[in-house]
């Protein structure tokens, strides 16, 4: 008996679908529905966490998320700007700032600052500007990177359009150049934005009042409180909420930037 | 300061005088010793093979690209003494470029009001007055909102002239304006340009139109090598050319298929077997 080699695809792929079947079927009859609902989804602890899961930790998140972004991106744009200079040590400064945070972990980050800083110099830094410093300060190496690409991208006869027009380097800078570059870096600058809404989660080792309670620190008070899962999916589902968003906006900008070229 | 008090007609009657310029691309000596000049008013076309350093010429008169040797002064200011501000010089020089560069980012009338604003700190009102009189001698008034992206080539190239034109230059440098150019996009272009050759702007014109050259040009100049081969009006230069390489180029230019009849042929055919 021949089998043809459309007939075997055909075959390899039923196999497949078959073994998919019969583990969602055996899945479904083992689970015990009742246990997993009320560990993942107790509609009683849900409503428990509303408002305040929304009024205080959604709007933490975003709030330092925001901070860490804003404070990042202008270190970023002036690291990046560094990073071209003619003039060799702000180059070298450039680069050894952003080979040195883009290879520490972000928690570390945030122990230097929220601890060591406080101990070190007896100084108090503000929960706020703690947040800020250590998401920017981690978030400006990699953004200083995406920046620095995107002056690069910009065609060279763009400068050279500017200056003959008798703009100064700088001017020629501010008024054509950079613009371009962050048209061309916003979607990579958006990823990096969705990056640091998850790493805004490291907040919690700043030890939080309860109104400085972000999402992931909310969801895991609430968990010693109801010893459900329910908040945490909760929690990731909001997370969700701002990120998807986000990430549609990634897509869109590419396909108007393909469109633009 | 002192570049700006140099009014045009008064002091140096040149536009443009270039002595003993040359330029090297690491060890590629592209310009090897010019000599020539602009006078005001006057329409000098430059053709040469690609690779003669016509281009290279032209980029320092502004000095986009920085001598390796010689002088070069516009309008009575030498523009290679370092002490000059080159930003001040190059705003009375007027430049096109092959790829129209054109600000993507900015609409047409916005690409024509930046550099009045920012350079020379007119006001917006003013800028936008003087960018619409501009778009429409270029005959684009109806395109002072569109973006370059939403522009044809002819059309991008004709904003890109009227940008330059807004800054109220004493001359202008065209760089090979139409080769980027589909053909049928490039008559436009040159219609601008011969308005403005009458309305007797400077203009030292890089390009390889025969055509426009001959009927436009107060003169011709031929590079090959690096060197300036000949010169004089587009009849003595285009019509009656007096040097070997300067009638091979002619040939070539006016009339392709015949320098290279088998080869083009050949080409052709197996260029179209490979399509199918």
């Amino acid at each position: 008996m021949s089998v043809s080699k459309r007939q075997r695809a055909r075959i390899v792929r039923g196999v497949q679908y078959g073994v998919l079947v019969v583990a969602v079927v055996v899945f479904a009859l083992v689970a015990d529905w009742h246990q997993l609902r009320m560990a993942f989804f107790d509609v009683e602890v849900a409503k428990a966490l509303f408002p305040e899961i929304i009024t205080t930790a959604l709007v933490n998140t975003v709030l330092y998320t925001l901070l860490g972004f804003g404070f990042g991106l202008a270190l970023g744009l002036v690291l990046a700007l560094m990073r071209l200079s003619s003039v060799p040590p702000y180059r070298w400064i450039a680069v050894t700032y952003i080979e040195f945070f883009r290879g520490i972990p972000c928690l570390l980050v945030f122990i230097a600052l929220g601890f060591g800083v406080p101990l070190a110099f007896e100084v108090a830094l503000d929960m706020n500007v703690t947040v800020m410093l250590s998401l920017g300060l981690v978030g400006a190496a990699y953004m200083a990177e995406t920046i620095r690409a995107g002056i690069q991208a910009v065609p060279k006869g763009q400068t050279e359009a500017a200056r003959s027009l008798g703009m100064s380097h700088g001017r020629a800078m501010v008024s054509i150049v950079i613009p371009q570059a962050f048209r061309i870096v916003l979607p990579p600058l958006t990823n990096e934005l969705i990056l640091l809404t998850k790493d805004s989660s490291l907040v919690y080792l700043l030890g939080l009042s309860l109104t400085q309670f972000e999402l992931a620190n909310f969801g895991r008070d609430a968990l010693n409180e109801h010893k459900s899962l329910t908040p945490i999916l909760i929690a990731g589902l909001l997370y969700l909420v701002i990120t998807l968003p986000l990430g549609q906006l990634v897509r869109r900008l590419e396909a108007r930037t393909a469109k633009a070229r | 300061m002192t570049a700006e008090t140099t009014a045009p007609g008064t002091a140096d009657p040149k536009a443009i005088e270039v002595a003993g310029l040359r330029k090297s691309f690491g060890e590629l000596e592209v310009l090897r010793g010019i000599d020539f000049s602009v006078a005001r008013g006057e329409v000098v076309c430059v053709i040469g093979p690609s690779g003669s350093g016509k281009s290279t010429l032209l980029r320092c008169v502004n000095l986009l690209e920085e001598p390796s040797a010689g002088r070069v002064t516009v309008a009575g200011t030498e523009v290679t003494d370092p002490d000059v501000d080159i930003d001040r010089v190059r705003r009375r020089i007027g430049m096109v470029f092959q790829a129209f560069n054109l600000f993507p980012h900015l609409n047409a009338l916005d690409n024509l009001t930046i550099a009045q604003r920012r350079v020379l700190g007119r006001d917006r009102a003013e800028a936008e007055r003087i960018g619409r009189a501009n778009l429409e001698r270029v005959g684009l008034s109806d395109k002072a909102a569109a973006y370059p992206a939403q522009l044809s080539g002819g059309q991008q190239q004709r904003v890109a002239i009227a940008r330059a034109l807004s800054m109220d230059p004493e001359l202008m440098l065209f760089d090979e304006p139409t080769s980027a150019l589909d053909p049928e996009l490039v008559g436009d272009v040159l219609a601008v340009m011969r308005a403005l050759a009458q309305d007797g702007m400077t203009m030292l014109v890089v390009t390889h139109e025969m055509s426009f050259a001959r009927e436009v040009a107060d003169r011709v100049v031929f590079m090959d090598g690096g060197v300036i081969v000949e010169e004089g009006t587009p009849e003595q230069v285009v019509g009656a050319p007096q040097h070997e390489r300067t009638r091979t180029f002619l040939a070539r230019v006016l009339d392709p298929a015949a320098a290279e009849v088998g080869e083009v042929v050949d080409s052709g055919a197996a260029g179209k077997r490979v399509d199918r």
